[in-house]
């Protein structure tokens, strides 16, 4: 997706933030002991007041209750559903919307629900549902994806809020498919994205050409002998032309450094430190700093680096601890 | 040689659009809203416009904007590269064209759907092949490729050369919400945060947290500039440019200067505040507030520094002393800052400095305000501006 793609989609899904979902409905049952002993067997609930008349009726209380948690089973549809398909909603619709964009996975990250009162035998609880908000588009461990919430409002007949449920589910484009869609031209499609790479222009390439043979080089005038990192195509010193290059021994100590967290970009591997390293050579090079926790990197760390292959497409210099 | 400018071009309307997450309307749209509100506030309509000047970054084109606006016929239309460093350099470019004649009013905007749109926290990506994707391209592989990482390489250092501490970034930061806090424009209007808050909040990249960031804003600032013969004419008082400059010091690079024999400093703004004290004849004794550029808390510390409120590795007493607050020594970013107003590329900043020099703060301190300071953002080619009542 380009950036006017994405931005065309993301027009789309986020107007559905807002739209009903469903109107409010009531249960087709009331709030009965049957469905009551069933769900509190299932989940293993032996609490008296949801299962006791007696008990529940000495209770402070003085009925029987419905366990909360339950406030969402009310209106569910089972075999109808299953045998003849759910009618159309702005739910499924958005599923639809992200499902044809190549956003095929679908994982329920949480549910949170929140009780305001309680319903007892012969209560109806009605539920309404809408679409509350959809994210930014966001890199997690699954994917490139957006969450997106349902709200669903519960009351009872006399129209008193009972309770409310979020339902959060993540639309992600699994791996596989993540790379064939940000592949822009006819390459075969990469199984795992792969770290951002330098583009290759005529000052740069010699250097990222050597790094994929597992050298770093460092530039050094012809006429003056002056090193110079990053390559340049005229010596600063002297404005000499002229250049060759020495392999850096990648004998290195830290002179700042950062520890990346947010955001976490597809491709690289957390946790991830970049340091600025002083190379014995005398230059300054960015690179990672890997081989120790991230806590015991530290200013004047002494390192040791080599040239490593970190995925299928990138050669980098990593730097250990000497 | 310093350059003679003194006085020579005034700020007689500034205007900002709605700031938001999602403003819903193109940068363009965002662009004439702020530039039609500042009109609005000089008394001037938009044939009177004759120059321009906004970023490189900037995506509505001067002929566009004329166009949207009704402007006529232009003479002048200047542009300034470096992101944020830019915000000043259109006071620069302005300047230069009504010091010079070459324009008579010139219109400074910059509009952008920083939250909405593109946002710049997504970092570098290489897809073009320029010196400056080349650039990137020794940072990108390793992860290095946002704003908050390039300024955390930086941060690191300055804490463990100065031995400054959070407790100083906090305090950037804090007064920058309180003063947002209290100024019902800015996006944190209402919602303070303790030290508790500030501590919880995630790191982004080491050592800086969320609120030793800024936002990412949606929305447009406008300033109108011309001659002080015209300005004494118009609606507002005239806020005059005693001093201001731009530079780009040796071995910069864009945001990763790293290559410096101690890169833990900006040189770039010491050179600026040099030249622009120079030109206006002022020290750093004058200024009696500021807006300084706060993409990132720590980024404030060094600009006190830099413009000499305070000594090299001082900023941090300075700051826990007060100085930023409004019965402080210098009470600085007023309308909250891009940390908490928004940001909108440090051109909110020129207004509310503008609104500093003429009294109107949403929180004006209590003493007069002869004299404020604006600057640009650091890690690039950067600039600042001495703005003072024209008729002192
Ligand atoms: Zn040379």
């Amino acid at each position: 997706m380009n950036e006017e793609q994405q931005q065309a989609f993301e027009d789309l899904i986020y107007s559905y933030v807002g739209k009903v979902v469903c109107q409010r409905m009531p249960a087709k049952d009331a709030v009965n002991e049957p469905m009551i002993r069933h769900w509190a067997e299932a989940i293993g609930d032996n609490n008296p007041a949801y299962s006791d008349p007696q008990w529940a009726a000495d209770s402070q209380r003085g009925k029987m209750i419905a366990p909360p948690a339950m406030m969402y089973s009310w209106g569910q549809e089972g075999f109808p559903v299953v045998a003849q398909g759910r009618t159309p909603d702005a739910q499924s619709e958005l599923v639809e919307r992200f499902n044809e964009n190549g956003f095929f996975g679908t994982l329920g990250t949480n549910v949170k629900q929140e009780y305001f009162k309680e319903v007892g035998i012969g209560d109806t609880v009605y539920m309404e549902m809408v679409v509350d908000n959809i994210s930014e588009q966001k890199a997690t461990g699954r994917g490139i994806g957006y969450f997106f919430e349902t709200l669903a409002t519960f009351s009872d007949q006399h129209g008193d809020p009972i309770g409310t449920q979020r339902f959060r589910v993540l639309k992600f484009i699994p791996p596989a498919e993540q790379a064939a869609a940000s592949s822009s031209d006819n390459d075969e499609a990469l199984e795992v994205p792969t770290r951002i790479a330098s583009p290759r222009g005529h000052d740069n390439k010699w250097w990222w050409d050597a790094c994929d043979e597992g050298k770093v080089l460092i530039q050094r005038c012809k006429n003056c002998q002056t090193l110079r990192h990053p390559p340049r195509p005229m010596c600063g010193e002297c404005q000499s032309m002229e250049w060759d290059s020495i392999e850096s021994t990648l004998a290195g100590e830290v002179l700042s450094f950062t520890e990346l967290h947010h955001p976490k970009i597809p491709g690289y591997q957390y946790p991830l430190v970049c340091a600025v390293i002083k190379l014995a050579e005398g230059t300054n090079l960015v690179a990672n700093v890997v081989g120790c926790e991230p806590e015991a990197v530290h200013i004047g760390m002494q390192l040791q680096g080599k040239v490593e292959q970190i995925d299928a497409k990138t050669m980098l210099p990593q730097f250990y601890p000497a | 040689m310093v350059a003679n400018i003194k006085d020579k071009a005034v700020i007689v309307g500034v205007g900002n659009t709605e700031f938001s997450k999602n403003s819903g309307v193109s940068e363009l749209s965002l662009a004439v809203q702020a530039i039609k509100t500042a009109l609005d506030d000089a008394g001037l309509t938009p044939a009177d416009v004759d120059g321009m000047a906004t970023f490189t970054m900037d995506t509505s084109d001067e002929i566009e904007v004329a166009r949207a606006l009704g402007v006529g016929n232009m003479s002048f239309y200047g542009r300034a590269h470096y992101g944020g460093g830019a915000a000043t350099s259109t006071l620069h470019q302005a300047t230069m064209a009504v010091a010079t004649g070459m324009a008579e009013t010139v219109v400074c905007y910059r509009a952008l759907n920083g939250r909405s749109g593109h946002r710049f926290s997504g970092g570098v990506s290489g897809d073009i092949t320029t010196a400056d994707a080349i650039h990137w391209g020794w940072y990108m592989p390793y992860g290095l490729l946002t704003p908050a990482s390039w300024v955390g390489m930086f941060t690191q250092r300055w804490m463990h050369n100065t031995g400054i501490g959070k407790d100083a970034l906090y305090e950037v930061a804090k007064s920058a919400r309180d003063y947002g806090a209290n100024n019902p424009a800015a996006f944190f209007h209402g919602q303070t945060f303790d030290r508790a808050e500030y501590d919880a909040q995630r790191m982004i990249s080491t050592p800086l947290q969320l609120f030793d960031c800024c936002q990412e804003s949606d929305g447009g600032s406008a300033v109108i500039v011309t001659t002080p013969e015209r300005a004494r004419d118009l609606k507002q008082p005239g806020v005059a440019i005693r001093g201001v400059a731009q530079c780009a010091a040796k071995d910069q690079e864009q945001m990763t200067s790293f290559y410096r024999d101690e890169f833990a400093a900006i040189p770039e703004m010491e050179i600026a505040a040099s030249d622009a004290y120079a030109q206006s004849g002022l020290t750093a004794a004058d200024i009696d507030a500021a807006v300084i550029y706060d993409a990132f808390s720590p980024i404030v510390l060094w600009q006190l520094e830099a413009w000499g409120f305070c000594g090299a590795g001082e900023s941090g007493d300075f700051v826990k002393d007060g100085a930023l607050r409004r019965d402080g020594r210098l009470p600085t970013n007023t309308h909250g800052g891009q940390l908490s107003e928004a940001y909108i590329h440090g051109v909110n900043g020129i207004v509310e400095a503008t609104r500093l020099v003429r009294g109107t703060s949403v929180n004006q301190p209590d003493k007069t305000v002869n004299h404020a300071l604006v600057t640009s953002g650091v890690g690039i080619p950067t600039g600042g501006a001495v703005l003072g009542k024209l008729d002192l």
